[in-house]
């Protein structure tokens, strides 16, 4: 490991003890902080939430409640949720797989039409497609996703009756291609921001990269355009595209979050929701924590991933 | 603005009023960015006084007309569940929408121009630690932060402004950080501590109006990305509460009309995507204008 | 359409023979003319000098013969470019389709650029980057092609090439990649070398090897190469004609020796008395006399000699007449000057 990569661990540890203390903050920023649920209920007298926050070590100064709270989340102790008395941690994990699956595959799709998008509008720079491109970018960066959700449910579902409204699959219909059938509304619908990211980003890196002396030197070479292009620009447009990726993903998640709403998706945004209806707030200050320290994660993979798609960075630097 | 007068300064006159003078010509030659500015001042002029203007009062119940398509009758756009008239209430939404889109921005560039400014002014550890707590605070995607804390929160028209004002003010801190930081490097900030003027003298004087464009064009976005947030958090339920309309709420029990009556889907979302995209348009052309220097990149 | 001009070469010998280059970009403020009216010969093994002010057209110049400038319609060619390629047969590079262009460049004609620190692609080994070029242009396996760039690498003083091929650039001294940098341009044995100021961002003794690098490469493979530069203790090391250029046209072209000698143009004189000269640096402390003024706007060009603002030997109403023509002073001397026998004070 180079010495890069263990102070980026470093610098992202320290981040997460910030994210822990804000956190931390929060969660007793509610209107009788952690007790509030008890408090809520309206059938337990003073004297009872005096004993209950005794129990739960409420009565300590709040600099050891933290590290207390702290060390326990450290175990993977994230609390019990309200709801059905499961520990946090395998409720959130239970709803993850269907929020990665959106996210993933709704990345992918940015992913593709986007750099696409990009590429070409940096070729063809000031072109009629430009223009377009630049104008639906901003558009699309400016239209609610759940509106968008909710005109894509109107069009397809409602109108066409191409894709269905909602879920995951159908009851007792698991199979691949139901499931496919289910993801293309959603996926689409969370797409549209990171396309338009996507596409601006990738446009602005191939302006950079194709005005560079290294691609007057592969013409000079006499290689075919094509490899010119994708070869030498667009291989170097890629590697700031993946620090954008990184930064993107807390926009994702929210994204996620709308989505899951709109096409009743059981994702974790799903979750998140509901267990504010339900004050269920052990579950929504873990999903809060899971999120932050999520995003955390995503930009420190991003930085090393770029070191390693950098050789200028990379640990064969010199 | 004066310096739009037709008659061409000489070469020679003061720089400052030729430079705006280009700020400005540059930015009507933005098409888009014109185009916006008309209809955000449209849209302003329209719900500031359209309500007035109107036959219907937004909170005017009228059960016998509920479900009126638009361009149907009486009521223009139409009318909701409760046959309300449709414009009215678009109207009315749009005052609390840009209201809250206007005042979270103001506070949130307080906010963020604070902490910038002396985490930029200062550097060492007060600059460290300010500015990695907003790393800290930009690892929290948005919707989630602002939907959990106002969960906790009696919701109101003003607390949904300080909510969405204290998670947006990061990325401005940290611009007028880099601003700063960089500008103090610079001759006049020394040439001016020299000179013995005050910290904040320098910082509000001499370092604050030079950072002014990156500034201005990220309070132009703020105001869309205020926009959004409430729409969205009051799409999700815990925003703007009813009868109080928000272009957000409106939207909140559309989808289940969305067979019977779309347009009660459409059209607030419309005005929110108008709204936004305007901002943004408006953002876009004022970078241009205010930073020739990056070529429309 | 294609002009119809004889594509002849008179002499065998001859491998570019280049006939009223023009180039002009185009911009919002206007066609801006770059080079214009450039015509000239070179032969094999021969080296040609092309110097200037930044500005004066000489890198245009070298980018235009190989199309390497921006495409139509933001930039235009006029003339004949007449290259006789590695088979014999002679094409006018000014009028090739782009697909056969793309077949001369790197192949019959090569060229190396000033910067050696971003001329090369920073995420790609520099073995492959020259393999690229001997891939496509001789269809050889990406194996058999580093083999071939091992020996090239060889051939231009890097040691222990085998491991080298590995490299990415960032590894290298700039001298190392201006030696990667003329491998590859090297790669398949072109008849024709351009060099953009190869060795401007160099420091001089990393120049002089350099230098001393492309002489010996020319001796052994009889390439004809076209030296860019501003340097004229360059020239003088390794030219064997030199051809001056001020504002987009030649103003000067001799053979080194009576160039350096007998400046004609009152511009060289100028050139030559601003230049440090290698051979005596630091011995004679005589001040450099730079040349007052600075090239003139191509929009707004002066009538007549451009260089006449600039010249302590402006005559009103003959110099600023019309554009003097290019006139044969002596054989093979040419100067683009009215006044040049008044002013050096010989019979023309």
């Amino acid at each position: 490991m180079s010495s890069y990569v263990i102070r980026r661990l470093l610098q992202g540890a320290g981040l997460l003890l910030l994210v822990s203390m804000i956190g931390f903050a929060i969660l007793h920023l509610a209107p009788g902080g952690p007790l509030s649920q008890f408090a809520a209920g309206g059938d337990m007298t003073q004297e009872d939430l005096d004993r209950v926050a005794a129990q739960l070590g409420l009565d300590r100064p709040l600099p050891i409640q933290y590290l207390d709270w702290l060390w326990r989340m450290l175990q993977g102790d994230w609390g019990l949720s309200y709801r059905d008395q499961q520990p946090v941690l395998s409720v959130i994990g239970s709803h993850l797989g269907a929020t990665l699956e959106l996210m993933l595959t709704s990345t992918l799709l940015a992913m593709m039409i986007g750099a696409w998008v990009g590429i070409l509008g940096a070729i063809r720079r000031y072109s009629l497609f430009d223009g377009f491109a630049t104008i639906g970018a901003m558009i699309a960066l400016s239209i609610p996703t759940f509106w968008f959700g909710l005109v894509v449910i109107y069009v397809f579902s409602v109108g066409l009756g191409w894709l269905p409204s909602g879920n995951r699959y159908t009851i007792g219909d698991e199979s691949l291609a139901n499931r496919v059938h289910h993801l293309i509304g959603p996926c689409m619908v969370l797409a549209l921001v990171s396309t338009a990211v996507w596409s601006r980003y990738m446009r602005s890196s191939m302006l950079d990269v194709i005005h560079q002396d290294y691609i007057r030197t592969a013409r000079s070479k006499g290689i075919p355009e094509r490899r010119i292009l994708i070869h030498h620009a667009v291989r170097n447009a890629l590697l700031p595209m993946i620090t954008i990726t990184g930064l993107h993903l807390p926009t994702l998640l929210s994204g996620a979050l709308v989505t899951e709403t709109v096409f009743t998706w059981p994702g974790m945004g799903r979750l998140f929701l509901d267990s504010i209806n339900y004050r269920d707030y052990p579950v929504v200050m873990g999903i809060l924590m899971f999120t932050a320290v999520l995003v955390l994660l995503g930009s420190l993979l991003a930085d090393l991933l770029y070191n390693v798609a950098d050789p200028r960075l990379g640990a064969n630097a010199t | 603005m004066s310096a739009s007068s037709s008659v061409a300064p000489p070469a020679a006159a003061a720089r400052p009023a030729r430079r705006r003078g280009g700020a400005l010509r540059r930015f009507l030659r933005h098409r888009l960015a014109v185009f916006g500015a008309g209809v955000i001042l449209f849209l302003t002029l329209a719900c500031a006084l359209g309500p007035y203007l109107l036959p219907f009062t937004d909170t005017h119940i009228d059960i016998m007309q509920r479900f009126a398509p638009p361009f149907s009758g009486a009521h223009v756009l139409g009318t909701d569940a409760l046959g309300r008239d449709m414009l009215a209430r678009l109207l009315m939404a749009g005052r609390i929408s840009l209201l809250v889109g206007f005042s979270a921005m103001a506070i949130s560039m307080v906010i963020g121009i604070a902490v910038g400014i002396v985490s930029g002014y200062y550097g060492g550890v007060v600059g460290t630690v300010l500015m990695r707590f907003v790393d800290a605070m930009l690892c929290f995607p948005s919707i989630f932060l602002l939907l959990a804390i106002s969960a906790l929160i009696n919701a109101s028209v003003s607390s949904i402004i300080l909510l969405i004002a204290i998670t947006s003010w990061m990325e401005v801190a940290r611009i007028v950080e880099a601003q700063i930081r960089a500008l103090r490097a610079r001759d006049f900030a020394v040439a001016a501590e020299a000179l013995g003027a005050s910290d904040r003298r320098v910082m509000f004087r001499e370092l604050l109006p030079n950072a002014i464009a990156p500034i201005v064009v990220a309070a132009t976005l703020n105001v869309a990305h205020a926009i959004l947030a409430e729409s969205y958090i009051s799409f999700l339920g815990y925003g703007i509460q009813p009868p109080t309309p928000s272009w957000g709420n409106m939207l909140d029990s559309a989808q289940s009309y969305l067979t019977s009556a779309p347009w009660l889907a459409i059209l607030p979302g419309l005005a929110i995507t108008l709204a936004v995209t305007s901002f943004n348009f408006i953002g876009d052309g004022l970078r241009d204008a205010l930073d020739p220097r990056m070529d429309g990149r | 359409m294609t002009q119809t001009a004889p594509r002849v070469m008179q002499d065998e010998e001859d491998v570019l023979d280049v006939r009223n280059l023009g180039i002009s970009f185009r911009t919002p403020a206007g066609e801006i003319p770059a080079v214009r009216d450039v015509s000239f010969r070179i032969r094999r093994g021969e080296t040609l000098a092309l110097v200037g002010e930044s500005g004066s057209g000489k890198s245009v110049t070298s980018l235009g013969i190989l199309r390497l400038t921006p495409k139509p319609p933001f930039c235009s060619i006029t003339g004949q470019v007449l290259l006789r390629g590695r088979d014999g047969t002679v094409r006018d590079l000014a009028s090739l389709p782009e697909d056969e262009m793309r077949d001369v460049r790197g192949r019959d004609a090569a060229m190396v650029f000033q910067e050696p620190m971003t001329s090369l692609n920073p995420v790609h080994r520099v073995g492959d980057q020259i393999a690229e070029s001997i891939r496509f242009h001789e269809g050889l396996s990406r194996r058999a092609a580093l083999d071939k760039a091992a020996g090239l690498l060889d051939l231009v003083g890097i040691p222990d090439p085998r491991r080298r091929l590995g490299a990415y650039p960032h590894e290298l001294s700039g001298g190392m990649r201006q030696r990667v940098m003329i491998a590859m341009a090297l790669a398949c044995e072109p008849r024709l070398l351009i060099a953009d100021e190869p060795t401007t961002a160099l420091d001089v003794t990393i120049q002089a090897q350099i230098l001393d690098l492309l002489r010996r490469l020319q001796e052994r493979t009889r390439m004809a190469v076209i030296f860019i530069t501003h340097n004229l203790g360059v020239v003088a090391e390794i030219a064997d004609r030199v051809m001056v250029m001020y504002s987009g046209r030649v103003v000067e072209q001799a053979a080194v020796r009576p160039l350096f000698r007998s400046p004609l143009m009152p511009y060289t004189r100028g050139l030559l008395r601003s230049v440090p000269r290698l051979d005596f640096a630091g011995l004679g402390r005589e001040p450099l006399a730079a040349i007052p003024g600075t090239v003139p706007d191509p929009l707004e060009p002066p009538p007549g000699c451009s260089f006449g603002p600039r010249c302590g030997g402006f005559l009103p109403g003959t110099c600023d007449a019309a554009v003097p023509p290019l006139e044969e002073a002596r054989p093979g001397h040419q100067v683009r000057c009215v006044r040049w026998s008044a002013l050096t004070g010989e019979a023309a």
